[in-house]
């Protein structure tokens, strides 16, 4: 079989339009593959339902939520904290597939915008935190949660999620750089990630927690945007109460907790990523 | 075109590379030759940017490995040992993701990939996962990523490893056409037949040090000439004098007098001279050959052990290579 050969323009010089293209080429790349294994999204479908469904009508039976709010409208805002913060370590847990196969041997010879493979992971994670938050939204809906407070804080609230699903997943990026393989990046993040989402507002109020716990809790990012989302979907929040700064204040410490982190671990994992990948 | 001047590399005590220097000028062939754990992968790793040597330069055009890493990978094309083909997407998907990696615009990325899998035999299997492909047409389509750019240097790290013998074949040719167009090329290898049949000059490498450098006639000549064995029906008085004429030192002759070996400068026709002789003498003869000497007696000569995979070796080389040399002759 004989083709013409394809005359071929010249490559787009290295600048931000080359970043975005090569940004978006390979989150093009990490979408089939979750298009090829669909199963790897049960964590931000399928769990988020579950629990939601769980904890409501299990735990949800047994708590009295203070001025006898219903349960629904206090949980739909932890559970969606909760699932965004344990399903966080999917970004880790792609990129080091991605650093133990040989692709990464292959991108490294390419004239690309190296950040490149990290920015499209952690976009790639706040897609699939979106698809999470959308499960967890409808889900709530049908047993009973009701956001109040007009369109545009309803929407504020869920931005918050994401922007910290965001923020998070580059501190989780940085655990999948420094990790051996995709099986230990997964246990690193069970252990720091599951407490993280626990020891917080997200499913009971904080106020009867032992005081060490408590001042943990009520400065940890999780229970911050969990009461911003509260506050601004007008649905009960307990937290209101407590005298910590981030309580009383929770979408600015939201917001703060979010930069802090992305300002910390996305040159963090640039660095590291160069470190790992140019022995 | 590819320099590299005291190349040294340590992974923690152990040498990979001790002192390699190197140049490959425009638009030839150099092979690097060695066998497993000698440091070839290692010296492709530094030569592509992909680690960095603990000592000494490499420049590739001109513009050093190191310092300069974004030019060089805008103008070289890699093929690494181990597949780096992305095993989640077609074969088409991969070619069209490295294109766009390398700046190109989406339609050239496509109309290249096109082009690319029809010259490597794999339009049929264009938009099938690589799950589902052989070896060798993975093989096939890393070689193919490495050379979706057009780049005017390539780096072949053992490109035909694991192939059967027609796409080893196959792939030379490749590789032929690929440096008539104007490529430089630095192709690593364990096989000595493919160094012998692809490359200008030959870099003998072993335990990470450059131990013989030259054309493969050039090396050939080092170990000796070739060497003439007839083998005769029946023992006969005559026939060391008589092949004495022909040969270029003393005859060898074994016990039962029907085998006789001699050194030979290799001539055409020397074989059927030698028979018309032994017929005219009235010999018969059952059988003559004349060996040239092959690599792996040039590497047995310099190293004093043959070329089959050293155990010792470091552990950037997979185990398969073990494997497939292990079946070769």
């Amino acid at each position: 079989m004989t083709v013409t050969a394809a005359t071929l323009r010249m490559p787009r010089p290295p600048g931000v339009v080359r970043w975005l293209c090569d940004v978006l080429a390979l989150t093009r790349r990490n979408m089939v593959h979750i298009a090829r294994e669909p199963l790897q999204l049960s964590d931000v479908t399928v769990q988020p339902v579950l629990f939601t469904l769980l904890f409501v009508y299990v735990f949800g039976a047994g708590v009295v939520v203070a001025g006898g709010q219903s349960y629904a409208d206090f949980a739909i805002a932890g559970l969606l904290a909760f699932s965004l913060t344990t399903s966080a370590m999917g970004t880790g847990v792609g990129l080091s597939t991605d650093l133990n196969s040989g692709v990464i041997d292959r991108l490294g010879t390419l004239p690309m915008w190296r950040p490149a493979v990290l920015v499209s992971r952690s976009i790639t994670d706040l897609l699939t935190s979106c698809l999470c938050a959308l499960m967890v939204a409808v889900t709530g809906l049908c047993v009973g949660w009701r956001p109040t407070g007009g369109v545009g804080s309803i929407a504020a609230g869920f931005a918050i999620f994401l922007l910290f699903a965001y923020a998070l997943s580059w501190g989780c990026a940085c655990l999948g750089l420094v990790s051996k393989g995709p099986e230990s990046a997964q246990g690193i993040g069970l252990v720091i990630l599951f407490p993280l989402a626990i020891v917080s507002n997200v499913l009971v109020p904080t106020q009867h927690m032992p005081a060490v716990i408590r001042a943990v809790a009520d400065w940890n990012p999780v229970s911050a945007v969990t009461a911003a989302g509260r506050t601004l979907w007008h649905n009960p929040n307990p937290s209101a109460s407590i005298h910590a700064w981030p309580m009383r204040h929770p979408v600015e410490a939201s917001l703060l907790w979010c930069a802090l982190l992305l300002l910390v671990f996305a040159p963090l994992g640039t660095v590291l990523y160069r470190r790992r990948t140019t022995g | 075109m590819i320099r590299a001047e005291g190349l040294q590399k340590r992974f923690g005590p152990t040498i990979a590379l001790a002192g390699v220097d190197l140049d490959v000028p425009p638009g030839s062939i150099l092979g690097v030759l060695g066998p497993n754990g000698s440091g070839k992968t290692t010296l492709v790793r530094i030569l592509t940017t992909l680690s960095r040597p603990t000592a000494g330069s490499a420049w590739v055009a001109g513009h050093d490995v190191v310092r300069e890493a974004p030019a060089v990978r805008r103008i070289i094309g890699v093929t690494a040992q181990s597949a780096t083909v992305d095993e989640l997407l077609t074969g088409r998907q991969n070619l069209v993701l490295v294109g766009q990696l390398s700046g190109l615009r989406r339609g050239d990325a496509r109309s290249r990939a096109e082009e690319l899998l029809a010259q490597f035999d794999l339009t049929d299997a264009a938009d099938r996962v690589l799950n589902g492909y052989s070896g060798g047409m993975r093989r096939r389509l890393d070689l193919a990523a490495g050379l979706v750019t057009r780049p005017p240097v390539l780096f072949l790290d053992e490109p035909t490893t694991g192939l059967d013998p027609t796409s080893r074949v196959r792939m030379w040719d490749v590789i032929r056409v690929l440096v008539k167009d104007g490529a430089t090329l630095l192709l690593t290898t364990q096989y000595l037949d493919e160094a012998d049949e692809l490359a200008d000059r030959i870099l003998v490498i072993d335990h990470g040090k450059v131990i013989a450098e030259g054309t493969s006639a050039e090396l050939k000549s080092a170990t000796g000439g070739a060497r003439l064995e007839v083998n005769l029906s029946e023992s006969h008085t005559n026939a060391a004098a008589l092949l004495d004429p022909f040969v270029s030192g003393p005859v060898h002759e074994s016990q039962d007098g029907r085998r006789l070996r001699a050194p030979v400068r290799s001539g055409s026709g020397l074989a059927s001279t030698v028979m018309r002789a032994f017929e005219a003498a009235g010999i018969t003869v059952d059988d003559i050959e004349v060996h040239r000497p092959s690599l792996d007696d040039v590497f047995f000569s310099l190293t004093g052990h043959p070329s089959a995979p050293d155990d010792a070796g470091d552990a950037n080389e997979e185990p398969l290579r073990a494997e497939v040399e292990a079946v070769r002759p």
